[in-house]
């Protein structure tokens, strides 16, 4: 059997388990589309929230960020996982409190203004579509390389299965799918990094075959490559060379961005009790670190592993010919890979050779010309989120894992797409429509305009994600940014603070706008290429980066709302007793609606 | 004024506040430990910590990369545990 055939079935058979469950739990009242009916127990929510939050961002391509930068991108690491404390120690509880089922609900009632909960819709759609963008980038890549097709065409077919899959189940097929998902995504992140780790550590641990002793070498695996890239003219793996503002900065967007996103945030509301809620973030943590503790070890090992392909007598021998690359089925990867248009190599110097190198180091240039490699790297792409998905090939592992990878990566793209999709059409239809323009609307109809919100929002994303501006991950960070400038700011205000309406709205546009502002001067007006004044390489503030403007923006939010509220009249009696009785969590029943 | 009602709400008012300040403590120790190590030791104070080897290299690249993980998974667990305590304590339970 062939590799394509192969991962056809894993694929197949993943979506067959998935599309089952949606159908089985296919929901019925507009309770259980968005809520599960609230009966869901802390670990399986746990575990459908870590599915849910564990993105193609996540799976695809945060290790490959890692990998080729090294210790400057622990930035992710920290950022994704740090946020889960502000969430479970800030916001979890009372809003599991308060109980109404969206974000917008609460911060429309907190701050008795329609205008507040409209502004947090649009604020909670603007984040969750440069999200979706994300995710369709990860799926085109995914699909590309599984159907052996360009990532164009893999993302157009990406797109009508999420949009099919999405639009069928509501929030009670979405968990119990998404428990599936992270089972199968899980499993397909470990198990090639447990083989990668016995080859090259004999730890099968990832995690701590990371600060193990490279088998080969006997020397520890981070020294061994640290030395290989320093011999390359890259730089070292573990060393800090980016600038430690910015990487501050950018952690602390993530982390806020993280406990601000509507789909996760939604999560807290489905289970039972407040107490849940605190012991359910705990438990969404937990699996989500068992990827993450393992990813650092993916970047490191799959990065040894690549260079040590391109030269494989070491960095001070000679590099790969070409004739190994065409005819060594060690290298059939990379012919399958450059099919995608996402991996590409060029003998420029013609010698029959394939040489990996820094060629923006003039040092390095020096020693491959005195050496006669040329003085121009000659492997002239490769794009970062496809490290994963590459990895069991480049490790020379069976066909099975790496059709086990390919269910997986779609795995997470998928869960993540759907429930986002699902905070979008909640949020048009349930806050925008039948809060506020059409409040008679029957349930039918209710149902029927969160569909349509999820056909236009898919479709909107599968344009932009055609032209994506950055790798997954890059794009994913973006969306953090604009929750943590909006969402999470006017969250923790109305719990903690008492922040009257017009601060409330004030805070909110002022972080949209300004973050949204600051990416658009560097990533293009509406992403659109080209339409930029600024990059990243040189922003426009000193050394802030776009990805990291969140943090700015979360601040310029509480000091607006803090202002505002400051000068214009204090909040009613009735929300003052809101806010207390949303900080005990004694009487909390079940949810209502309106 | 004093009439059995209003003197038993004011009561639980009282420990409500209580609860509340006892609550914001509980998270602002909990913050502080949660930034000390992945601002802190992960990337700040990392040159400081770099004379502790780890596996190959040093204890601020294993903060960065591991360490604030496994940390922020103990804060959150322990908050858990110790506001379902203090629910019990101060009364305000969910029945």
């Amino acid at each position: 059997m062939d590799q394509f055939t192969i991962n056809l079935l894993f694929v197949g058979a993943s979506f067959a388990l998935y599309i089952g469950i949606a159908i089985w739990a296919r929901a019925g009242s507009t309770s259980e589309f968005y809520a599960a009916g609230r009966g869901v127990h802390p670990v399986t929510n746990g575990m459908a929230t870590a599915a849910d939050w564990m993105s193609a961002a996540s799976f695809i391509s945060m290790a490959g960020l890692i990998a080729f930068t090294g210790y400057d991108n622990s930035t992710f690491l920290m950022g994704w996982t740090g946020g889960y404390v502000l969430l479970a120690l800030l916001l979890a509880p009372y809003l599991r409190k308060f109980g109404k089922f969206t974000v917008s609900e609460f911060i429309g009632d907190r701050f008795y203004s329609p205008t507040a909960r409209l502004v947090a819709v649009i604020c909670l759609i603007i984040a969750s579509v440069t999200y979706v963008i994300g995710q369709m980038t990860g799926v085109g890549v995914a699909f590309g390389r599984f159907l052996e097709v360009s990532s164009t065409t893999g993302l157009l077919i990406g797109a009508v299965i999420v949009f099919a899959y999405a639009v069928f189940g509501g929030m009670k097929g979405v968990t119990y799918t998404q428990v599936a998902q992270y089972v199968v995504l899980i499993t397909a992140y470990t198990i090639p990094a447990v083989f990668i780790s016995l080859q090259l550590t004999g730890n099968p641990i990832p995690g701590l075959g990371l600060f193990g002793d490279h088998t080969a070498s006997g020397e520890p695996l981070l020294q061994t490559l640290d030395a290989l890239l320093r011999d390359l003219g890259f730089n070292e793996y573990t060393t800090h060379n980016g600038d430690t503002f910015n990487m501050v900065l950018f952690t602390l967007s993530l982390m806020i961005g993280t406990a601000g996103l509507p789909h996760v945030i939604m999560r807290f509301f489905t289970v039972p009790k407040v107490a849940d809620a605190r012991w359910s973030a705990g438990w969404a943590l937990v699996f989500i670190a068992l990827l993450y503790l393992t990813a650092p070890a993916v970047g490191a090992m799959a990065r040894l592993n690549i260079t040590d392909m391109f030269w494989p007598n070491g960095a001070n021998s000679e590099p790969v010919s070409l004739e190994q690359i065409e005819t060594d089925p060690r290298y059939d990867w990379m012919a399958t890979w450059q099919k995608t248009g996402l991996l590409g190599w060029e003998d420029k110097n013609g010698d029959g050779r394939i040489a990996y190198f820094n060629d923006k180091n003039p040092d390095a240039v020096a020693k491959a010309q005195a050496a006669g490699w040329g003085d121009a790297n000659e492997l002239t792409k490769f794009n970062n989120d496809i490290l994963v998905l590459a990895n069991p090939e480049i490790a020379n592992l069976p066909g099975w894992v790496i059709g086990l990878v390919a269910a997986g990566g779609l795995a997470a793209a998928l869960s993540t797409a759907a429930g986002l999709l699902l905070a979008i059409s909640s949020a048009v239809s349930h806050d925008l429509l039948k809060g506020q323009l059409t409040p008679n609307m029957s349930e039918k109809n209710e149902l029927l305009s969160a569909r349509i919100a999820m056909a236009v929002s898919i479709a909107v994303a599968t344009y932009l994600g055609l032209n994506p501006p950055g790798f997954a991950a890059q794009t994913v960070a973006l969306a953090f940014g604009l929750a943590a400038a909006s969402i999470f700011p006017a969250l923790m205000m109305g719990i903690f603070t008492k922040v009257n309406n017009k601060g409330a709205v004030a805070g909110m546009l002022a972080g949209l706008i300004t973050t949204l502002v600051y990416i658009f001067l560097h990533k293009g007006w509406l992403f659109i290429p080209d339409t930029n004044s600024f990059t990243d390489a040189d922003p426009l503030l000193g050394t802030i980066k776009s990805t990291s403007f969140g943090a700015v923006g979360a601040m310029i939010n509480f000091a607006v709302a803090f202002t505002v509220s400051k000068m214009t009249a204090p909040i009613p009696r009735e929300i003052e007793e809101l806010v207390e009785s949303v900080r005990i969590p004694r009487g909390a029943g079940a949810a209502q609606d309106h | 004024m004093t009439d059995h009602t209003s003197q038993s709400a004011q009561a639980g008012q009282k420990s409500d506040a209580g609860y509340w300040s006892a609550n914001v403590r509980i998270i602002l120790v909990s913050l502080v430990i949660w930034a000390i190590c992945s601002f802190g030791f992960g990337i700040l104070l990392r040159p400081m910590l770099s004379g502790i080897s780890v596996g190959g290299t040093d204890l601020g690249f294993w903060f960065a990369q591991q360490g604030s993980i496994l940390v922020f998974l103990a804060l959150i667990f322990f908050y858990a545990w110790r506001m379902n305590k203090l629910d019990k304590e101060y009364g305000v339970e969910e029945e």
